[in-house]
């Protein structure tokens, strides 16, 4: 059977084929904290993050149909013990370039980019990005070490790095990581104290996402809101008073046109639910001026489910989302979240779900 | 040599049979024991290597108190069991 998309749980990875049946579980029991896998890609790749024994990286070679064990990106050791990093979760995965599955990048807690060319059996830790994460003291957002969870390029210029942190902002890298600047300019943190509410380095984007047809045009969900880019992430405007809410974690672009996003929008700090328990959808065709609110085929009663960043993906054709929920409710639409339908109300916690591109 | 002998929930993920090495210390004896199963060293220790936080190891009975530079002494005739914490849920 062809698939469809990977589904990556709190209890093992499933794979969901075009008939719309789910496998029974890979690596059954081990959260999967990532994965990345193309249609044209000779390997694919899964993030384990086994609680007593590390993060992990799993190889895949016919797709997803078994998995071996690659090597996993090391933190340099330090001259005192007590105090030196180690690697927490491989966070986020990217191909670094068209054609070529075997070059990666890999964003990790507590905020080390790796680079591999050997399919991950071997990694490098991107140096001048990790001086700016001692230089600048990142936080972390939602663990307790910051943490690279988005990574991008544009499809023409792989060497063209747009990285997304919690908590330090938006970076870019125009030579391939050897140099980095923060482009977090016009983002606020409303939570922080007023002279420190723009500091580019403070930011919280929960999610970064690219229009891989149009690709000055990004899209954060960050902790404070809705912020939109036209001019290749260099500067962002905060989209504001959009209902039920502007917080969320997670945000979907259409591939060819970046003025039409999704999002998932919840309570922010305090809960962290759907607001008055009903759970939706937002879509903005154009560009953030509105935003319509999808609800059909979602929960009609009390809904405690909660979309984490990498839990809403679009496919190629930008007419086909998937979406998980830390309820382990899983849905699909066909027509861009007009309707949507649910495959399963029983996975485990989803944390990343991911159609084969 | 010491005798070591690991948590059956590890053995899910990785082989790692009960096996000998030698060593008067906890990080002699699983130095030793890593030479040959580099692998197994990242399910054990972390990234500086420290005894990750949600393993223990005990020897003869008594679990290591240094987990930082794993100092602890070991004997010729130990019995040294790595394991899962169970605050690591």
């Amino acid at each position: 059977m062809d698939v469809l998309a990977l589904i990556a749980t709190r209890k093992g990875l499933f794979t969901l084929y075009n008939d719309m049946n789910l496998s029974a579980p890979q690596f059954a029991g081990v959260p999967v904290s990532m994965v990345l896998a193309g249609e044209e890609t000779d390997h694919w790749y899964a993030a384990l993050n086994h609680g007593h024994f590390g993060a992990k990286l799993h190889r895949s070679a016919d797709r997803g149909a078994s998995w071996t064990e690659a090597s996993t990106p090391t933190y340099p050791k330090t001259t005192d013990a007590g105090k030196g990093d180690s690697l927490e979760l491989i966070w986020s995965m990217r191909y670094a370039r068209p054609g070529n599955s075997v070059a990666l990048w890999a964003g990790t807690i507590p905020g080390g980019l790796f680079y591999s060319d050997d399919a991950g059996d071997s990694w490098s830790m991107n140096e001048a990005l990790w001086q700016h994460k001692l230089q600048h003291q990142w936080r972390g957002g939602g663990y307790d070490h910051a943490g690279i969870h988005s990574i991008d390029m544009p499809p023409d210029n792989p060497q063209h790095l747009r990285i997304a942190v919690s908590c330090a902002g938006v970076w870019q890298s125009k030579d391939s990581g050897a140099s980095w600047c923060n482009t977090s300019e016009g983002m606020r943190a409303a939570f922080m104290p007023p002279d420190q509410q723009f500091d580019p380095n403070i930011q919280d984007p929960h999610r970064m996402v690219q229009c891989q047809s149009q690709p000055d045009k990004l899209w954060v969900q960050h902790h404070n809101g809705i912020f939109r880019s036209i001019d290749g992430g260099l500067s962002w405007q905060e989209i504001e008073d959009v209902s039920p809410s502007v917080f969320g974690f997670t945000v979907a672009v259409h591939p060819q046109d970046g003025d039409t996003a999704w999002f998932v929008p919840g309570i922010r700090d305090e809960c962290r639910m759907p607001v008055n328990g009903e759970f939706v959808v937002t879509r903005t065709r154009d560009g953030g001026k509105t935003f319509e609110t999808l609800s059909k085929g979602l929960p009609t009663g009390f809904s405690g489910d909660l979309v984490y960043r990498h839990g809403l993906d679009i496919d190629t054709s930008g007419e086909r989302l998937i979406m998980g929920s830390t309820t382990g409710n899983l849905w699909i639409s066909n027509n861009q979240g007009d309707s949507w339908q649910c495959l399963s109300n029983y996975l485990p916690p989803i944390y990343a779900v991911s159609f084969l591109k | 040599m010491a005798r070591i002998i690991f948590t059956d929930n590890l053995r899910r993920h990785i082989d790692c049979p009960e096996q000998e090495a030698a060593g008067t210390t906890v990080a002699e004896v699983l130095g030793n024991l890593f030479i040959s199963q580099h692998k197994l060293k990242g399910y054990v220790l972390d990234d500086q290597d420290r005894l990750r936080k949600h393993m223990l190891i005990s020897v003869d009975g008594e679990l290591i108190q240094d987990r930082i530079t794993l100092s602890d002494t070991v004997r010729e005739d130990s019995d040294m069991y790595i394991m899962q914490a169970l605050s690591g849920g």
